[in-house]
């Protein structure tokens, strides 16, 4: 990229201006004798063109919105629309998170998306006693189509576009919202927005799992070919590194084990007769955005590199689109603190900074009090507008990839993808992302990194604000936090009751018959679980048709 | 004679997936020289307290991230209680809104740590509170 010449004759400046600093460096030594990215990848005094001279713009760089995208997805990016700013909320009741959704919507929110409770996102109805404790808690409790239609009441969902968290059973939750829709008079044709269906990262780092892998990856391609047809704008995925970060990783271990999970629902796809232009341009991603800001930024460039690499020499995909790797980030939540909690605003404001420089399609902003219990609304509303002062206010939107060609910046960008690929290319040594998973590997490499992680705070060799530095008595803590009223869960099981006395049982009775007969066989599970869902089954009557025909995925405990 | 190790049994009730701070904390006490039991995710307090009476453990250490601590916490201290166990030093982490820790102690809880919590505060903890 530079004239070879000139770069040998910064290369020599270099070596002169190195020479020169012995005297100052003895008078005033530096910080640390090795200076790391959080990653640790080892990070120079000073970078140059000198650093990596042969870098080729068109084939590594490229223009935005073109091949590799390394500088975005979006020719004009930021300058025609800001990212979508997507909090994720859901709490309690279908009704009360509904309220929430409305007032997000009115203070300017430019996406919904659904936090599920933990028993709708492991398949439980909210009377089984697995869901004991759990009902509406971290998300709103769904168990039939009745509670979708009250949690999108009044919001048209042609002129929304909504993410559902929601792993495991996330066709049945597509079905019910594709079903809410019809009821506003609204078709497939025209809904927008994600379910996250990506299986793998809870076997390794999220943990709701329902069935064994391989029937599990059956359910994910039949969404992707039931959206190819019906729901073209819907993103069919969200493969996600956000909590294999959140779970202990490194950065280059995010990167590395997303796109492994990406490559092997890729592969399934495609082993299930799909063609890779049909589907690869739904797919969607899901990254963190973590503490250390070059190397954050470095990482969201690198992926979509990787990403548009692997689609086009591994896979052979030809449409653009397939090879765009288009991703929503969250600020993360592991790096807040319960102590002298007020430093996290600054916080999420560096990695949301980053994950805007990194350019990313929507972002999420977390509240200051997480660390200690559900976001107060006046949290979430800050965390909204440390977006807005970024979008509006800091200039930073104005043009594209502004960091590209940042000595630095580029430099890691390289390395990530690098040490990325070396993960990638040993994983498929294992026999790919599944096979990885069920040996343990990735779990364990995740939490070996977590545990060096906790080591190096306890030793103070990472320093965090207010934890292991700067420590204060504890003043008072953030108050309004959320509190879900445990007389949801009894609100929630009568209206469950109520769904149950008024439905047709017997039209319920076949149609969980005919799920498990399709499960048996191999056509697509979509339709029938349509038509379980129109007649009213349960969320949990669903799951429990497709336990009985798929067994249920046990997890090794090992340490 | 060998001091006896310490035997504790990690858990996480209910059905959240967070388990990156209790598996930290299994490494930090098997490094501290005890050994450590680990059940998994999605325990019912029924299955733990069965788990803590056939390994015999003085510790159960419980970890909810999921706000259903105020149901799981109590209900496995109540089995305990029915069960006749009572030499069991019980503790348990994750988000707990400052307001839930009285009841919780008062159910027999003895202590609940927090994020940020060093690992070597735990160790000592239960160091100091096992009944020799």
């Amino acid at each position: 990229m530079y004239d070879e010449k000139k770069v040998k004759e910064i290369d020599r400046s270099l070596e002169n201006w190195s020479e020169k600093l012995g005297k100052t460096l003895e008078k005033r030594p530096e910080r640390k004798e090795h200076f790391e990215t959080l990653s640790g990848i080892p990070v120079e005094r000073l970078y140059t063109p000198a650093s990596s001279p042969e870098r080729d713009y068109a084939g590594d760089f490229g223009f935005p919105g073109s091949y590799p995208y390394t500088r975005g997805v979006q020719p004009t990016m930021y300058r025609g629309r800001f990212w979508t700013m997507r909090q994720y909320a859901g709490f309690a009741s279908a009704e009360e998170s509904n309220k929430r959704y409305k007032y997000l919507l009115e203070h300017g929110q430019t996406g919904l998306s659904v936090a599920f409770d933990l028993p709708t996102q492991i398949g439980y109805d909210s009377d089984h006693p697995m869901a004991r404790g759990e009902v509406g808690k971290v998300g709103v409790a769904i168990d039939s189509l009745r509670d979708m239609e009250t949690l999108f009441d009044g919001i048209p969902l042609d002129r929304v576009s909504t993410s559902m968290t929601i792993n495991a059973p996330a066709a049945a939750l597509l079905a019910m919202y594709v079903e809410t829709a019809a009821k506003q008079g609204i078709g497939p044709e025209a809904l927008k927005g994600t379910i996250q269906n990506d299986i793998l990262k809870e076997y390794s780092a999220r943990g709701t799992y329902i069935f064994p892998p391989a029937p599990s990856m059956r359910l994910i391609t039949d969404v992707f070919a039931y959206c190819s047809e019906n729901i073209p704008s819907w993103n069919t995925i969200s493969i996600s590194g956000y909590h294999i970060r959140e779970a202990g990783s490194t950065a280059v271990q995010e990167v590395a084990f997303t796109l492994a999970n990406g490559i092997a629902y890729v592969d399934a796809a495609i082993k299930a007769g799909l063609k890779v232009d049909d589907f690869a341009p739904r797919l969607s991603f899901f990254f963190n955005a973590h503490l250390d800001f070059f190397e954050e930024i470095a990482k969201f460039r690198a992926a979509r590199r990787l990403w548009a690499r692997i689609m086009k020499d591994r896979f052979g995909a030809q449409s653009p689109k397939s090879m765009m790797l288009r991703f929503h980030t969250q600020t993360a939540g592991c790096t807040l603190t319960a102590q002298q909690p007020q430093n996290n605003v600054m916080r999420v404001t560096l990695q949301a900074l980053s994950a805007v420089l990194g350019g990313t399609q929507s972002l999420h902003t977390n509240s200051m009090d997480e660390a200690f219990s559900l976001p107060s609304e006046e949290a979430v509303q800050t965390a909204l507008r440390t977006q807005q002062v970024i979008a509006y206010e800091s200039g930073i939107a104005n043009t594209v990839d502004p960091l590209g060609g940042s000595f630095y910046i580029e430099q890691l960008t390289d390395e990530i993808e690098a040490r990325a690929r070396a993960y990638i290319d040993r994983i498929d040594e294992m026999g790919g992302a599944v096979a990885a998973v069920e040996k343990g590997y990735i779990q364990k490499e995740i939490q070996d990194s977590a545990y060096a992680y906790q080591k190096g705070v306890e030793a103070g060799e990472f320093i965090v604000v207010g934890l292991n530095k700067f420590q204060q008595e504890a003043g008072a803590r953030p108050k309004n936090s959320l509190r879900v009223d445990p007389a949801v869960r009894e609100a929630q099981v009568a209206k469950l009751k109520t769904v149950k006395a008024e439905r047709n049982s017997r039209a319920v009775q076949s149609a969980i018959e005919k799920i498990k007969l399709c499960a048996r066989g191999s056509d697509n599970l979509m339709p029938p679980i349509l038509d379980a869902v129109k007649c009213y089954a349960t969320l949990g009557e669903i799951c429990d048709a497709l336990r009985e025909v798929f067994g249920e995925y046990t997890a090794s405990s090992q340490l | 004679m060998a001091k006896k190790k310490i035997r504790v049994l990690a858990c996480k009730p209910g059905l959240d997936g967070h388990d990156r701070g209790i598996k930290v904390i299994c490494c930090a006490l098997r490094d501290a020289g005890m050994e450590v039991i680990y059940t998994g995710l999605r325990q019912t307090p029924e299955q733990i307290v069965q788990a803590a009476i056939q390994e015999d453990v003085d510790v159960i250490a419980m970890s909810v991230l999921s706000g259903a601590h105020d149901y799981l916490f109590p209900r496995v201290m109540a089995l305990l209680e029915e069960a006749n166990v009572k030499d069991v030093l019980v503790i348990g982490g994750g988000i707990i809104p400052e307001e839930d820790i009285p009841r919780l102690q008062q159910a027999g809880i003895k202590a609940l740590f927090g994020p940020g919590t060093p690992t070597k505060d735990i160790v000592r903890f239960i160091e100091e509170n096992i009944s020799a």
